[in-house]
Formats: structure tokens, C-alpha cells, sequence
């Protein structure tokens, strides 16, 4: 039987003779994402700014009368509200925002869903409530907080477990290409202005941990190699190493997104965003551990007996001494 | 490396039965079919977001039974003050700045009055409650302590939980949940409620019911304006009451709490055909109120719930049985609700609802289904693609896959987890980072095979080497779902909780598993080359 190989025998491609213009692109890419979020913003939730998402079903209607709903919504009193196409053409996600300075009535997110979800069985009879998250101001600040805090510590914890494995050259290299996959996927959702809610910080979190699995993978042969060919120059070495682990970074990758890629179109709505942000981290993080994670390694001056064991003596001048150095 | 014992292999069979077995009820369920009842059923909970449901958080304020203790310590002191023999007078009572200080009016009486406050104060004994002070010779100041409000706030809270559990049983068929959550939070999850509205209806009410005198002497102009005359307390008519929009004026003192009810019924007056709800006291509870009626006939009375007036009855004859009507524009429903209401007992601080997260079980039911078909196809070509990639290696991957699939869900339904819609992304992810491990080793042992290493050699070199940064790299994803699961929410605990079993589980299976069928067709075989 002929096997499949997605990447030949001996590939030998030479990552970091462009390391440069993919820095420059990197580094490009992450200020434009946050120059994203900074100016279009990202559109929070009902989970991080409180309010409430109301998903309706107009059973055997051909289309969600979203026009109506509209100005029956706007009747309440409450202000404007988002009304959105979900999934099928009858069903319609409602979004409204908490009012301002409504932090001392912690009730008013979930009276505002009550009074719209009334006033829409009043107007449409047909209309099947399928889902209401209301939440109020303390709440939403609250996971916001702690949303943030899980995020800053994974990429801390990370980077610090890989310090303590590796060297710390490798915590801040890990550390860069996480900085480099969040922002970009922030960016992404500053830029289509999709949903940004508590099941993205889960999907942001998960790209952390797979990019960190590509890149631990390749840092790993790194280390394998320094030990194996003390004298090869740093470059060259590390292309090696990515040449060599690039077969199965290829087919891991191929695999997640085959897995993922039918969740993505034929998954329930509801987890579009959370399956589009991984999927999008994905590709971030594989190029970020490929073109990033290791080529940062020469430039915070790893040495090429980082990893020879010290039995030999743990004195560096002594070696040098002997022409080792 | 490649050496299994005897006892190894059972060992590890046994695990994988195991697991698989206790998979099998949650396979049938997620696959539509029935688990027989007769078999015991340690199938997967669904979370709200798939089978339906209400989710519910709800808030008290702290500030509250801080106030109401100041109250009740105000009563306890004029009571113990008026039955002192002889009484002690006091005045200028006032409970502002969060501490009750009142005059004693002769200073004679300090020591005595202190003598009686002292078991007040103590409680029960084993905290300081209060810190009692007497200044400027006549004036007691009775300061709450910290320790007093925070365990006060905290039996508040676990009699209000008590309380919900009570009356969502009363309502019938459901499993919810019921947990306290930091110092002032209750969560409620229902699943499968169809109607959450009437389920926070009645979670939400306080269901505080008090009998007050009607204070008649108030100005109605005053009354109106909300400005309450001495010893007296303004409350509002409820919404749908014949005097809706009004305000009536209640002595503060002197009534009658509906806490001592032992039971509470809806029913119709067969005069004037309203729906009423029929309350009866306990016997200290019917001495009290067949007191107050018989002291106060020809003088109306406020039935006020939870600060709202219902109604304001004239007292017609002196009430000796023990049993009240409580009259106030009820539909059946909605004295239904306020007789469970009542029976469970009132909640000792209120609730407001902070978070709500309602699914239809349609919408639940919809989700299931395409979740599993979107995992059915990506599993099916992800065990196709490491077939086509790896041969025999890939063939051995998949099984492991399988069993993988098996074990988290059998894990799952031993521990008790709960399956959420995010869980279905983290097991789709776990799918495609358990392929990660096989496909680590099986580049690997091509490696070591183009190296131009011996059969047995480059398998051994293959699981060895990988293993290292499989490790690794596992262990990293293993801080990232421990972090998501500590400080994430909700839906998001689901995820990470997949998640972590799944590296774990994906571990065992995709290096021990594998390399343990690797090794036993190795021995049979010998062959003298690899298709990898």
C-alpha cells in the first residue's frame, strides 16, 4: 500500500533566510490588530457589558419579521436594539445594551428581557423564545475581569513552565508568539465585528495551548539537536530543526481543521464564533511557532551549549578555556 | 520500551472495558435511542444549553440584614425594657448610622437596663455579636460587629437557599440545582423548565407577609406625599389593588409577621367568589393574632406583602381560630404561587436576579444534533486521513482514537461532569490533538527509519523521543484548561473540564495503548520492514 506523505523526505526549506520580512509582517500585523481594537473596538456581549440576548424562533414563518420586532422593541423604551439573522431565515437573535449608569439596579437587565420577551409573544404569537441571557452590570463586570485575569495568567503560567523546562530564551519566545496569536485573533474579531463573548476568551484560550503545543514541539527538537551537533550555527540549526518537525506540524494542523471545519458549517450557530476563533488560531499558530517562536531564539542569543550536560563542569570559563566555547 | 508483561496487558484492558462500559448508556442517549431503565443508568448529564433549561443567579444585599437586625434588636430591647419589673422608660430610640442608641430615662436604671441587655448582646454565646457602650451616662449604643452582620448574612443566606428548594419542589417534577455561590449569591439551574418566568416569579418573591394597624390618625395629604407621622411607616398599594397608586400609612410596631404560618392555601370565597389564600398560624402565632383582632375590632388592618399593601379589611369581629383570609385581586395563578410562597416560608433577605440563561429545549435538542453530526463527520475523516497517512500505525491510531472517545465520555459519566455545547468544541479539539501524539511518533519513526535504523529499533526510538515533547506539550494545555476552568463560567467550565480529561485520557491511549498493539504485532510478525 502507498502511504500518503504531505511533506517529502528531506525537505530542506529555508525558514530563516526570511526571517526578517516575516518580522517585519508579524510585528505589522500585531500593531494593526491593536490599532483595530482600539478604533472600531470589539463587539462585547451580553456577558461583558450586560444587557440581554434574546433568540427567537417565528415557527412556521418563512422570515423573522425583524423590522417589526423592531419598533415594537423600541415602544419599551429601552433604546435601540440589535436584531440580527441566526441560523435559519425565521430565527433572529435581539441584543440590547444596559442603559447607562444602571450599575445600582441589579435587576434591570433581567426585567428589560422580561418586558421585551412579553412584548414579543404579545405582537407574535408564533414567536418560540429559544433562548434569553440577560445580565446585569455586576455580573458582566465581573466575568470581563476575570475573563482578562484567565487570559494574562495561562500565557504567564505557560511561559513560565517552559522557562523552567527549557531556558528562559524559550519562555519569551513562547511568550511573543502567544502575544502575536491573541492579538491577531482580537484583531480578526475587532475587524468582522462578530459577537465577542465569554466562549471566545474559552476559544482564545485554547489557541494559546495549541500554539504552544506546535511550538514546544519544535523548541523540543531544538534542544535535542544542540546537544547532538554542539558546533552547527545557531540558523542553520534551527532551520534544521523546523525542517525536521515540519511533517507532522503540517499533519497536525491538517487534522484539527479537518475536525473542526464541518463543526464550523454544520455546527449549531451558537458555537460559529467559538469554532471561527479557533480555526483562526489554527493558522496563527502554526506560522507564529514556525516563523516566529523559533528565529526569535537567535536574537535573544541562545547558545549553542545551552543544553550540554554539565557534567563536564559547570564552569564556563573553563571551557572556553579549552576551546569549547 | 516495547516489553509488556503479562500483567501490564490486563491491566490495561481492564481499563479500557471499564470506561467503555460506563461510556455505553450516554453512546445509546446522545445517539437518540433509550438506556433500558431497568440497567442502572450513570449516563452523561446534559447542561442547560443542550437539554434545556434555566439557569438563574441571584443576589442579596448584604445591607439588608444588617438593617433588619438593627430592627429586630430594636424590638428584643423595648420588650425585655417593658417587662422589666419595674419597667425601665426609655426614649430617643434610633437605629441611623447602622447602631441602635436609645436613653434610659433615669439613671438608676443603667445598671439594671445593662443587666438585661447583656444576654441580648451575647448571642449565642460563642461570637460577639454586638459592642454595647453607655455614653454620656444615659445613652446605650449597641454597635453591630463585623463577625455579628457577616454570620447573620451567612444564615440569612442558607435559610434563603432552604427556602428556594422548598418551593421549587412544591412546583413539581424537576432536578434542580441549588448552590450558594461566594457570600450573597444562590444559583439556581432547572433543567428542562418550559416556563422560566414563572419559575423566577417565584423564587424572586420575598413572600414577607405582615399584619399592621392602620394608622388613622395620618393626614392623607401627608400620606400621600410619603411623609409618615411618628411611629407610623408609609407603604404603597400593590399594583392591580383597588387602592393602586395610593399610599397608606401602618403603625410600625405592634404587628403580626407572617413567620409563624403552618400552612397556606388558595382558595375561593364562596361570598364573594375571589380567589383568596387561606393561612393558618401556629398556636403562638393564633394567640397573637386572635390578640391583636380582639383589641383592634372596627379598625382596619394592612395585609402587606413584601412592603406592598394588598388590602386594608376592617377587623369585623375578633379572629380566635387561628386561620385569616388574605384578600388582594388574586387570580387563581397568582395565589397559587403566593399560597407555595408562603408555605416554603419567607426568604430572610430578597433576591434579585443578576444573570439568566434560558434555553428552549428545542433549540437544545437542535443543538445536540448537529454538534454530534459535525463531530460524526470531522471524527470520520480525521480516522480516514491518519489511515491513508500511516497504514498499520494509523490503523492503530484510530482504534485508540475510538477508545479515547469512549473513555472521556465514560470518565465523564462516572464523575458526574456535565456536557455543555462548548464541551462538544472541546471534544472536537481533543480528537484533533489526540491524533497529535500518533502523528508525533509516526513521523518520528519514519525518521528513524530513513536514518537507516533496524525495524524494532526506530519504533522504540519513535515512542521514546516523542514522548518527551508530547509530555510537554500536554502539560502546557493542561495549565491552560486548569486556568479556564478555575476563573471561566458557566458553559466555559464544561469546556475546560472536556478538555482536561481529554489530554489525559488522549495521552494514555494515543502512546500506551498504541504501543502496546505496536509491540505485541512486533513479536508476531518480525517484520523486517516498516510502512509508516
Amino acid at each position: 500500500m502507498k502511504l500518503l506523505k504531505l511533506v517529502p523526505d528531506n525537505t530542506n526549506i529555508n525558514f530563516l533566510k526570511w526571517r526578517v520580512p516575516f518580522y517585519v509582517v508579524s510585528i505589522f500585523l500585531i500593531i494593526a490588530s491593536w490599532g483595530l481594537v482600539a478604533t472600531k473596538g470589539l463587539n462585547l456581549g451580553v456577558d461583558f457589558v450586560g444587557g440581554q440576548m434574546i433568540r427567537v424562533t417565528f415557527v412556521g414563518q418563512p422570515e423573522a419579521p425583524v423590522a417589526s420586532m423592531r419598533d415594537e422593541i423600541q415602544e419599551l423604551g429601552y433604546g435601540e436594539p440589535i436584531i440580527q439573522r441566526f441560523g435559519a431565515p425565521n430565527e433572529a437573535s435581539i441584543r440590547m445594551k444596559l442603559p447607562e449608569g444602571s450599575e445600582e439596579q441589579p435587576d434591570l437587565a433581567n426585567t428589560m428581557a422580561n418586558r421585551i420577551t412579553k412584548a414579543i409573544q404579545a405582537a407574535h404569537p408564533e414567536a418560540r423564545i429559544d433562548g434569553v441571557d440577560s445580565v446585569s452590570g455586576k455580573v458582566s463586570g465581573e466575568l470581563f475581569q476575570t475573563g482578562l485575569l484567565s487570559l494574562a495568567l495561562a500565557m504567564l503560567g505557560i511561559s513560565i513552565y517552559i522557562w523552567v523546562r527549557f531556558e528562559w530564551q524559550f519562555g519569551v519566545g513562547a511568550l511573543f508568539a502567544l502575544i502575536h496569536d491573541v492579538s491577531l485573533t482580537m484583531g480578526l474579531f475587532a475587524l468582522t465585528q462578530m459577537e465577542f463573548d465569554l466562549n471566545i476568551v474559552a476559544a482564545i484560550l485554547t489557541i494559546i495551548g495549541y500554539s504552544l503545543n506546535d511550538t514546544i514541539v519544535i523548541y523540543d527538537r531544538i534542544r535535542e539537536n544542540m546537544k547532538k551537533y554542539r558546533r552547527m550555527p545557531l540558523p542553520e540549526l534551527l532551520n534544521l530543526s523546523v525542517n525536521e518537525t515540519l511533517a507532522r506540524t503540517v499533519m497536525t494542523s491538517l487534522t484539527l481543521l479537518i475536525a473542526l471545519i464541518p463543526l464550523l458549517f454544520l455546527g449549531p450557530s451558537s458555537l460559529f464564533g467559538l469554532t471561527a476563533a479557533i480555526t483562526m488560531g489554527i493558522f496563527v499558530g502554526t506560522y507564529s511557532s514556525t516563523y516566529m517562536a523559533a528565529p526569535l531564539l537567535i536574537w535573544f542569543g541562545v547558545k549553542s551549549d545551552s543544553f550540554v550536560p554539565s557534567d563536564e563542569g559547570p564552569n564556563q570559563a573553563e571551557r572556553i578555556a579549552r576551546g569549547e566555547g | 520500551m516495547l516489553d509488556f508483561p503479562r500483567w501490564k496487558k490486563i491491566w490495561l484492558w481492564g481499563l479500557i472495558l471499564l470506561t467503555s462500559l460506563a461510556a455505553l448508556p450516554s453512546v445509546v442517549s446522545l445517539a437518540g435511542a433509550r438506556w433500558p431503565q431497568s440497567l442502572p443508568d450513570p449516563s452523561i448529564n446534559l447542561g442547560l444549553d443542550l437539554a434545556g433549561g434555566s439557569h438563574i443567579l441571584l443576589e442579596a444585599d448584604g445591607r439588608q440584614v444588617a438593617t433588619q437586625r438593627l430592627e429586630t434588636m430594636e424590638e428584643s430591647v423595648r420588650t425585655a425594657m417593658r417587662q422589666a419589673d419595674p419597667a425601665i422608660r426609655i426614649g430617643d430610640v434610633s437605629t441611623q448610622g447602622g447602631r441602635l442608641s436609645f436613653m434610659v430615662d433615669s439613671a438608676s436604671d443603667v445598671d439594671r437596663a445593662r443587666e438585661l441587655l447583656l444576654p441580648l448582646v451575647n448571642g449565642n454565646g460563642l461570637r460577639r455579636e454586638w459592642t454595647l457602650s453607655v455614653v454620656d451616662e444615659t445613652r446605650f449604643v449597641l454597635v453591630p460587629t463585623k463577625e455579628g452582620i457577616d454570620a447573620a448574612l451567612n444564615q440569612a443566606m442558607d435559610s434563603a437557599k432552604d427556602v428556594i428548594d422548598r418551593r421549587i419542589n412544591a412546583i413539581g417534577t424537576l432536578e434542580p440545582t441549588i448552590i450558594r455561590q461566594g457570600d450573597t449569591r444562590i444559583v439556581v439551574q432547572a433543567p428542562g423548565q418550559q416556563d422560566p418566568e414563572a419559575l423566577k416569579a417565584l423564587i424572586g418573591q420575598t413572600a414577607k407577609l405582615e399584619f399592621k394597624l392602620v394608622d388613622q390618625n395620618a393626614l392623607p395629604s401627608d400620606v400621600q406625599a410619603g411623609i409618615a407621622p411618628a411611629g407610623s411607616e408609609i407603604f404603597p398599594y400593590v399594583e392591580g389593588a383597588p387602592g393602586t397608586g395610593q399610599n397608606i400609612a401602618v403603625r410600625r410596631l405592634g404587628g403580626i409577621k407572617g413567620d409563624s404560618l403552618v400552612n397556606a392555601q388558595a382558595t375561593v370565597n364562596p361570598e364573594t367568589n375571589e380567589n383568596v389564600v387561606t393561612i393558618q398560624f401556629d398556636q403562638q402565632g393564633a394567640a397573637k393574632f386572635a390578640r391583636l383582632t380582639t383589641e383592634n375590632v372596627n379598625r382596619p388592618f394592612a395585609i402587606i406583602l413584601d412592603n406592598k399593601v394588598l388590602s386594608a379589611p376592617n377587623i369585623n369581629e375578633p379572629i380566635r381560630g387561628g386561620t385569616a383570609q388574605i384578600s388582594g385581586s388574586f387570580t387563581a395563578e397568582s395565589a397559587n404561587q403566593l399560597a407555595i410562597a408562603l408555605r416554603s416560608g419567607a426568604l430572610p433577605v430578597d433576591l434579585k436576579v443578576i444573570e439568566e440563561r434560558t434555553v428552549g429545549p428545542d433549540l437544545g435538542a437542535d443543538s445536540i444534533r448537529a454538534g454530534m453530526v459535525a463531530m460524526g463527520i470531522g471524527t470520520g475523516l480525521v480516522l480516514l486521513i491518519m489511515l491513508v497517512t500511516y497504514g498499520r500505525f494509523g490503523f492503530y491510531a484510530d482504534v485508540a482514537l475510538v477508545l479515547n472517545v469512549l473513555m472521556i465520555l465514560g470518565i465523564m459519566a462516572m464523575m458526574n461532569t456535565t456536557l455543555t455545547l462548548p464541551g462538544i468544541a472541546g471534544f472536537v479539539l481533543t480528537i484533533g490533538a489526540a491524533v497529535d501524539a500518533n502523528v508525533l511518533i509516526n513521523e518520528r519513526i519514519r525518521e528513524e527509519r530513513r536514518r537507516g535504523r533496524k525495524v524494532v529499533q526506530s519504533v522504540e526510538m519513535g515512542y521514546k523521543e516523542a514522548s518527551r515533547a508530547i509530555f510537554d506539550a500536554n502539560i502546557t494545555n493542561v495549565i491552560a484548561a486548569v486556568l479556564l476552568f478555575l476563573f471561566g463560567q458557566g458553559p466555559v467550565k464544561g469546556f475546560a473540564v472536556v478538555l482536561v480529561i481529554g489530554v489525559v485520557t488522549s495521552v494514555f491511549t494515543a502512546v500506551t495503548i498504541t504501543r502496546m498493539w505496536v509491540a505485541g504485532w512486533l513479536r508476531r510478525a518480525r517484520p523486517t520492514d516498516l510502512h509508516v
